[in-house]
């Protein structure tokens, strides 16, 4: 397989964006990109979406993404894959590049969910059915038994919880993009309505509009792109049981190791070498397993690392420097994309008050649902 | 819910059939044609035991508008003696007395309606097996569930 | 001879007292609870109605029998409330006891008398020989009118009786019925609330035919009240069923373990079914039992049982009513009951 390189990468602002259609969102994001590499028309497009069927009633994105791109003949695809959908757009992308079928390739992800639709329904959808939905299951219910299970058999405490959401705020009230610019502490977090025990209001990452994409070719052609390309060195995916009460053990990630340890080993590097990484913290629970599962803590300690500084700016491997999930905003299936643009900022050193210095290695970790699949890319500076 | 979506899913949740596999044993609720664990495609349906153990759970304050009136409503894993694990909401108790390994009965409940006109969809529920804190009232209790599945 | 193979009973977890509704319309809780000599009821949950208590108590019937569901050929549910208005509530208690597909169900209404309804019918197919196992069950979860009297009365609960012909634990020696067209009590189609007659409820309903079906039972079995260890009644409040059977010449001592209503409310259907079950708790071998039942409309149906040797052995097998009533329960407010009774308007 050939090597692939990030030529350029876009975004909007996330959060409730009232006056931006589905359609509006992606083409802001998209043309940004295509433009900053000096492109008029690619070769491939995919599009990670979760649910725009259910959102805004859209399905068939593929082709009505590429029309209002001006570029209507362009094979375009819309991937799903839940809240993984954009990092697994990513990955197809990645693979249309390496495999020698096209040049340049625009991985995008799109997510318009403020139009009305009853958000909790649609977003359950990513879980059982029939044996977690059927019953009342809410995605932060299913979480919130997740993090229960972790305080049982590690001893996470709530305060724990709040400390992620502390230091994913203060990172997005640096990024001009973020939903949320504002800074929250440990006591407003813990004061906030619970939505589902332990698990409650500030735990949780809000419902937002946005789009991103990234510009994939061949590495021996990114010169003519960018001065700073970024190479993709791992892509990898796995699947989980989906259902909670199917899983080894409710308290950690399976899916999230899997497609870590197969994109550490296509990249040849291990967690030690990564100097920042973009996590999937749809909850703060979610951040402390993503990490445990991603070796950059042992299992039971990833509950310390916010609270002591080892993963905010400054400490020993930032995580979501862009204000995580939590922060900057989650459009379900455009958030894969978007951590992506959050490491191609900081490996090009262009991330301003975020900057991790001299970062060369950078991980982004996505998954659907309540982690039946994953997704995780590296990537270099080059 | 679609009515035949429904019909199909009633002997799992009418009579918590499940399917045993015949070749490593291991127990999944609902029914699977291929074995999770082994991969076998040797399974056998059973029915599970009304009862269980709390493997973990929430309460959920925020709940679908299908379920906005039984708000807060405690959700848990439950784990039954054969080795199966179901999600299952628990009630008939103060939600905040939930524990990991409470014992708890599996009763035949109404789980979900469908609006003003639609079908009534049915299904189990945990409740705990004897009181949380009444000890001699609990050795009674659990003495009682044990005898009626003798 | 047939009678009863298993019996079981299930009345939900959830009370209201007769001191909380009369707060709630500005009535004298001491008046209330002296005229009707009622003290707290039980309410269903929102998750809760007619077929999951009939599944309940029918699952401790069964426990209690030995019998295997695939044996029962017929099942009858007697109720008010029963979910649909139009899809058997049995079909649903069936698939979930595992009984069937072979047999014979149906939905039986009869105001509250719809349980005891069910146990005539299986009775009567089981001493034919037509099917070996019959199941019968009343259940209720009948709402009260706000501000009206039935209000702390109607409650939720019910009782399953499966009769057999080979070794009963309660023969079944003599059963009538006794029926009039009275309009005491009804509801008419579309209407969420029943309406009744007032003080025509009691002598020409209620007392009459109580009186009339326990006459004519006890002349066709030559038996008299002192010859019964039990008596139950329908059980509308507290007082109707005291009254009825001191008339009849029964004792305060032969109607008191049946008389389950101060604390249980009427289940309508499940009303002296889950009485009968509370006595079947307590019965000795050879111990005769009387229970009439009551449905507006109006009818009453009547049986005399005799409990066999067989009963104390069995009744373990499954919760008793004592321990239903006594046992873990919790308290709600008028704001909890009237959301759980659906009193509350929501959109939709």
């Amino acid at each position: 397989m050939r090597e692939v390189a990030i030529v350029a990468a876009g975004m909007t602002r996330f959060g409730e964006l009232w006056g931006a259609s589905l359609r509006d969102l992606f083409v802001e994001a998209a043309q940004q990109t295509v433009e900053s590499a000096g492109a008029d028309r690619v070769d491939a497009i995919y599009v990670g979406n979760m649910s725009a069927g259910q959102f805004v009633g859209q399905e068939h994105l593929g082709p009505l993404m590429a029309d209002h791109l001006g570029m209507a003949g362009v094979p375009c695809i819309r991937v799903e894959s839940a809240c993984a959908s954009g990092g697994v757009a990513l990955r197809t992308a990645f693979l249309e590049v390496a495999s020698g079928a096209s040049d340049l390739v625009l991985a995008a992800g799109v997510e318009k969910m403020t139009d009305g639709a009853d958000v909790t329904e649609v977003l359950a959808t990513a879980s059982d059915q029939e044996t977690e939905v059927y019953h009342g299951a809410t995605f932060p219910a299913l979480y919130a038994m997740i993090a229960r299970a972790h305080m049982l058999s590690h001893g996470t405490t709530e305060e724990d919880l709040a400390w992620v959401s502390v230091k994913n705020h203060h990172h997005g009230a640096l990024n001009e993009r973020a939903q949320f610019r504002r800074e929250v502490t440990t006591d407003q977090v813990l004061g906030s309505a619970l939505v589902s025990e332990p698990l409650r209001l500030l735990h949780c990452s809000p419902v937002s509009d946005g789009a991103a994409a990234v510009l994939l070719c061949p590495l021996d052609q990114a010169a003519q792109y960018t001065k700073t390309p970024v190479a993709i060195r791992g892509a990898a995916m796995a699947t989980a049981a989906m259902a909670l009460a199917d899983r080894r053990d409710i308290s950690f990630l399976d899916a999230v190791a899997l497609s870590g340890a197969k994109a550490y080993e296509m990249a040849g590097i291990g967690p030690e070498q990564l100097d920042l990484a973009e996590v999937h913290d749809c909850f703060s629970i979610a951040e402390i397993c993503c990490i445990e599962a991603l070796g950059l803590a042992p299992p039971g300690q990833g509950r310390h690392c916010a609270r002591t500084g080892e993963t905010g700016l400054g400490g020993r491997i930032p995580v979501n420097t862009s204000g995580g999930l939590k922060s900057k905003g989650h459009p379900v299936g455009a958030t894969g994309v978007a951590q992506v643009v959050e490491l191609f900022e900081q490996l090009t050193g262009a991330a301003g008050a975020r900057q991790v210095p001299d970062a060369e290695f950078g991980l982004a970790q996505n998954m659907g649902g309540t982690g039946a699949s994953s997704v995780v890319h590296i990537l270099q500076a080059v | 819910m679609p009515s035949p979506r429904y019909w199909r899913e009633i002997p799992s949740r009418y009579r918590l059939e499940a399917s045993r596999c015949g070749e490593c044993g291991r127990v999944s609720y609902p029914p699977r044609h291929i074995c999770p664990a082994c991969r076998g495609a040797n399974l056998e349906t059973m029915d599970l035991s009304h009862e269980g153990r709390v493997v973990t759970w929430t309460v959920v304050h925020v709940p679908p508008t299908d379920f906005l009136m039984q708000a807060p409503y405690a959700l848990a894993v439950v784990e039954t003696p054969e080795g199966a694990r179901m999600m299952v909401q628990v009630v008939d108790c103060d939600p905040e007395a939930l524990e990991a390994g409470m014992p708890v009965a599996l009763e035949f409940r109404l789980i979900r309606r469908e609006g003003r006109g639609g079908i009534l969809c049915y299904g189990h529920k945990a409740v705990p097996a004897y009181p949380i804190g009444d000890a001699e009232e609990a050795e009674m209790q659990a003495g009682e569930m044990e005898v009626a599945h003798a | 001879m047939a009678g009863i193979a298993g019996y079981g009973a299930f009345i939900p977890r959830r009370r209201i007292t007769t001191e909380e509704i009369a707060r709630q319309w500005g009535k004298d809780p001491g008046t209330i609870q002296r005229g009707l000599l009622l003290q707290e009821k039980s309410v269903p949950g929102f998750d809760e109605d007619t077929i999951t208590i009939s599944v309940a108590a029918g699952r401790s019937a069964l426990a209690r029998s030995g019998v295997s569901p695939s044996r029962v050929g017929a099942l009858y549910i007697g109720s008010e409330s029963h979910p649909y208005a139009v899809k058997p509530s049995g079909t649903v208690v069936a698939e979930a006891l595992g009984i069937g597909p072979d047999v014979h169900v149906a939905d039986f209404e009869f105001a509250c008398k719809a349980g005891t309804e069910a146990m005539f019918v299986a009775l009567a197919l089981v001493e034919s020989k037509r099917v070996d196992y019959a199941l019968a069950i009343g259940a209720d979860t009948s709402q009260g009118a706000p501000d009206d009297a039935l209000e702390f009365s109607a409650s939720a609960g019910g009782a399953a009786y499966l009769f057999g012909r080979d070794d009963p634990l309660a023969e079944v020696v003599e059963a009538v019925s006794y029926t009039t067209d009275t309009p005491d009590f009804w509801r008419r189609e579309g209407e969420f609330y029943p309406r009744h007659g007032g003080r025509f409820t009691g002598e020409p309903a209620y007392f009459k035919h109580v009186t009339a079906a326990t006459s004519r039972i006890l002349e066709k079995t030559g038996l008299e009240p002192g010859d019964f260890r039990f008596a139950v009644f329908h059980m509308p409040n507290g007082k109707f069923p005291l009254s009825v059977g001191k008339a009849l010449g029964f004792t305060r001592q032969q109607i008191e373990p049946g008389w389950i209503v101060p604390t249980m409310g009427n289940t309508y259907s499940g009303s002296s079914p889950t009485g009968l079950a509370a006595v079947l708790d307590l019965a000795d071998p050879d111990d005769l039992i009387l229970i009439t039942s009551f449905g507006s409309g109006a009818g009453s149906d009547s049986f005399v049982l005799r409990a066999t040797g067989l009963l104390p052995q069995r009744r373990g097998l499954a919760p008793s009513v004592r321990s239903m009533l006594d046992g873990q329960h919790r308290y709600v407010t008028y704001g909890e009951y009237a959301k759980y009774r659906e009193k509350i308007i929501v959109n939709d």
